[in-house]
């Protein structure tokens, strides 16, 4: 399970991105000397099996340098972080959603945008809006991960309901079809609030922050009905408080302990495999009136260290390998877990995604998807997550419990710009 | 603990040696002291007061993914605490917690240390087996804990129980109620009570049998032995074992987190101080090394003060 947690974590839409210091300078370009100069690439360790063996081989056939493979199990992201403090850095490497703000305004990060060029536009929109900072991209996305929730569409048949396209008609729907043993909706032990928290801003219609990134934007009556509203289905008891394995497993659905599940995509092969075609999916609905269908996702992006000492040649690689070799890109994306390819043209391609659950999969990131803002902070989210909690849990009213957050989002966005 | 390397007086007969060889001390003793203790103060002066010097030195700066920060911030980072509230709120449920698994970890370590020590014979045995389980980690036990024993699921190993008996399926740690409190004390009793047992047989084995024996002729038995003559004389270890607890429970971190958390977050109810700090400091890949910084100033400063009181109750005690 640790193997998938790994694999899957970058997915989490509370989860902040990763960081590193705000030292280091940009360095000129090293010139390269010799026909073949070594170049390092790092990963961070994916849970699937076969994937190591596929990026050494697709580093071994690039030709125009020797490249070598770090595979890094661990805390990816700290390590990662103290490699760039250090002279040492690695050539190439993948950084969760394209790169952080610290490695990105301390200057760690060579701009890639005139590296991806108009290629950009054959990439996922969602995926490289998210990717982009102050008109800039530091990383080409190498794979999408998303969640989404799924259900059985032959137990709402049974129960006379058709499939749910606001949130009020998921309440009504998994309240139609629960029984005594399978209950309506599951999204984790929690009551769902860990991994749902920030999609109740995304689904009532709203983003985090605004434009500048000065304050928050959500905080107004229709996200806080938006929270009374989940609350209120909590308390019908359609949503199974607890079940045999978390949300992120396939196993509370398979074993028909909920109707309607929040999973990840990683799930969707044990998931068919469990039900054939009586599987379905959808985005998490649109709460309210101005509200919304969303889905999070998460992307690892392959970046060039800007103090390397082969920033050209790096950058020569990242494109032939992310730009260039799509059928490499295919391979990684399909041939071992359940991804979304980066570019939309290759989602066909993907035997996993090409029909089916699969295909709308691709289709929610690109027309629902979102993820943390670049300046979402771990502070930030831990507090939101906490009156949200406060909200649904405890009742509390959720104008009184949001309203400090407001000065303490807004101080905390002043401190992170500096 | 002995830091001092120089202490062999010089003897007045042999003269006055030199420098080197009062250095050495008598056998070179001073030379082995310093040989053994070495490698041990260094480990403790590198990786615990280096960082806890550092931790107060970066809690006065505005320290994000670094610790080498150049913002000063003077006291921002303690008001940000002191105001934060749910950093207070965590130290109120240390003191929740504290004051279930404290006296619970005692009782149950000293019941268990006066029966095993009057036995007769299996006393080897049955002290290993009470002892086993401080050998398991805390976040395989709680892993356990939460999936096994504690999974609000119908499967779950006590809710099959009290469903059987024909009782309600309970949510222990979906926190819409307190029951996960039941989980928490539960693990951490049943990982340390063994480990305290061992340190209140060792208490009892060094009560002198004589004191028994005259207390036996005066005519005291049982309760009245227990009372005056065990409990007394057990004072000292008592309270060494008291304060271990308080502070292992201040520290209390990874049946918490194992536990309530779920992938990076973690749930604003029982959150001790430790889990919050984290959360703020290095949650979501983020380092706010400055808060972190001074949140440990705050936990150190507290753990200070219980080790002042166990020395003003000790030496009271001892007047």
């Amino acid at each position: 399970m640790a193997a998938t947690l790994a694999a899957c974590g970058q997915n989490n839409p509370l989860e902040s991105t990763s960081s590193s210091s705000p030292t280091g300078a940009t360095n000129p370009d090293a010139s390269t000397t010799g026909d073949m100069v070594d170049l390092s690439q790092w990963y961070h360790e994916y849970g699937e099996e076969g994937v190591k063996e596929a990026v050494e081989r697709f580093a071994a056939e690039y030709e125009a340098a020797n490249v070598t493979v770090k595979w890094t199990p661990g805390d990816y992201g700290s390590i990662l972080a103290a490699q760039l403090l250090t002279d040492d850095v690695p050539d190439v490497f993948e950084a969760e959603q394209g790169g952080s703000l610290e490695q990105i305004r301390s200057g760690q990060l060579e701009d890639l945008t005139e590296l991806i060029g108009d290629a950009k536009d054959e990439f996922n929109q969602s995926v490289m809006k998210r990717f982009t900072y102050e008109g800039k991209i530091h990383g080409i996305p190498q794979t999408i991960d998303m969640q989404l929730l799924y259900y059985r569409p032959s137990l709402l048949e049974a129960a006379g309901v058709e499939v749910p396209t606001t949130f009020e008609e998921l309440v009504a729907a998994a309240n139609a079809v629960k029984t005594s043993s399978m209950g309506g909706f599951f999204a984790g032990n929690d009551g769902g609030i860990a991994v749902l928290g920030t999609l109740f801003i995304w689904a009532s219609g709203h983003e985090q922050l605004n434009d500048d990134r000065t304050e928050a934007t959500f905080l107004n009556d229709d996200f806080y009905q938006s929270l009374v509203a989940y609350r209120d289905f909590s308390k019908s008891g359609g949503v199974v408080q607890s079940a045999s394995a978390e949300w992120y497993s396939p196993d509370a659905f398979v074993n028909e302990e909920a109707a309607f599940q929040w999973g990840g995509l990683w799930s969707l092969p044990a998931i068919t495999e469990a039900f054939g075609d009586d599987v379905g999916v959808m985005a998490f609905p649109a709460m309210g009136a101005k509200g919304r269908p969303a889905v999070p996702f998460g992307a690892f992006g392959s970046c060039v260290a800007a103090k390397g000492k082969n920033v050209d040649a790096s950058k020569d690689f990242v494109k032939w390998l992310w730009i260039e070799q799509e059928d490499k890109q295919v391979e990684f994306s399909d041939a071992f877990g359940t991804h979304i390819p980066a570019k939309d043209a290759l989602v066909p391609k993907a035997t996993k995604l090409s029909s089916g659950p699969g295909a709308e999969a691709a289709k929610f990131v690109a027309d629902s998807g979102f993820a943390n803002d670049i300046m979402w902070s771990g502070s930030i989210g831990d507090k939101y997550n906490a009156a949200v909690s406060n909200v649904i849990k405890n009742n509390a009213d959720p104008a009184a419990e949001f309203e400090p957050l407001k000065e303490l989002i807004k101080s905390e966005l002043e401190k992170l710009k500096g | 603990m002995p830091t001092s390397v120089v202490e062999a007086p010089a003897r007045p007969s042999e003269g006055r040696p030199g420098l080197w060889r009062r250095l050495r001390g008598h056998q070179g003793r001073n030379l082995w002291f310093a040989a053994f203790i070495a490698p041990f103060l260094l480990g403790l002066i590198a990786f615990v007061y280096l960082p806890i010097v550092w931790s107060a030195y970066l809690s006065f700066f505005e320290a994000r993914n670094t610790v080498t920060p150049t913002r000063f911030v003077g006291l921002d980072n303690y008001i940000y605490l002191l105001n934060d509230k749910l950093f207070v709120n965590s130290l109120l449920t240390f003191v929740a917690f504290a004051a279930f698994i404290v006296p619970l970890t005692y009782l149950g370590s000293l019941g268990l240390a006066l029966l095993l020590n009057n036995l007769k014979w299996g006393q080897a045995f049955f002290r290993s087996v009470f002892f086993i389980p401080t050998a398991v980690s805390y976040v395989i036990a709680a892993i356990i804990w939460r999936f096994a024993f504690f999974s609000g699921a119908r499967f779950g190993l006590l809710n099959q129980f009290i469903t059987a008996a024909g009782g309600e399926q309970v949510n222990w740690l979906g926190g819409t109620n307190s029951l996960y409190w039941v989980a928490l004390v539960s693990v951490r009793l049943w990982l340390q009570t063994g480990f305290y047992m061992i340190l209140l047989i060792a208490g009892l084995q060094r009560i002198p049998l004589e004191t028994y024996e005259a207390a036996a002729i005066d005519g005291a038995s049982g309760w009245r032995l227990l009372r005056f003559i065990t409990l007394p004389q057990l004072k000292a270890t008592s309270i060494a074992v008291v304060l271990l607890l308080l502070i292992n429970a201040f520290q209390a971190f990874d049946e918490f987190y194992n536990m309530l958390g779920s992938i990076g977050t973690y749930p604003p109810y029982a959150r001790p101080p430790l889990v919050h700090l984290y959360l703020i400091a290095v949650g979501g890949g983020q380092q706010d090394l400055g808060v972190g910084g001074a949140g440990t100033m705050i936990l150190t400063a507290i753990i200070v003060l219980f080790g002042v009181g166990q020395t003003f109750i000790l030496n009271r005690s001892t007047k």
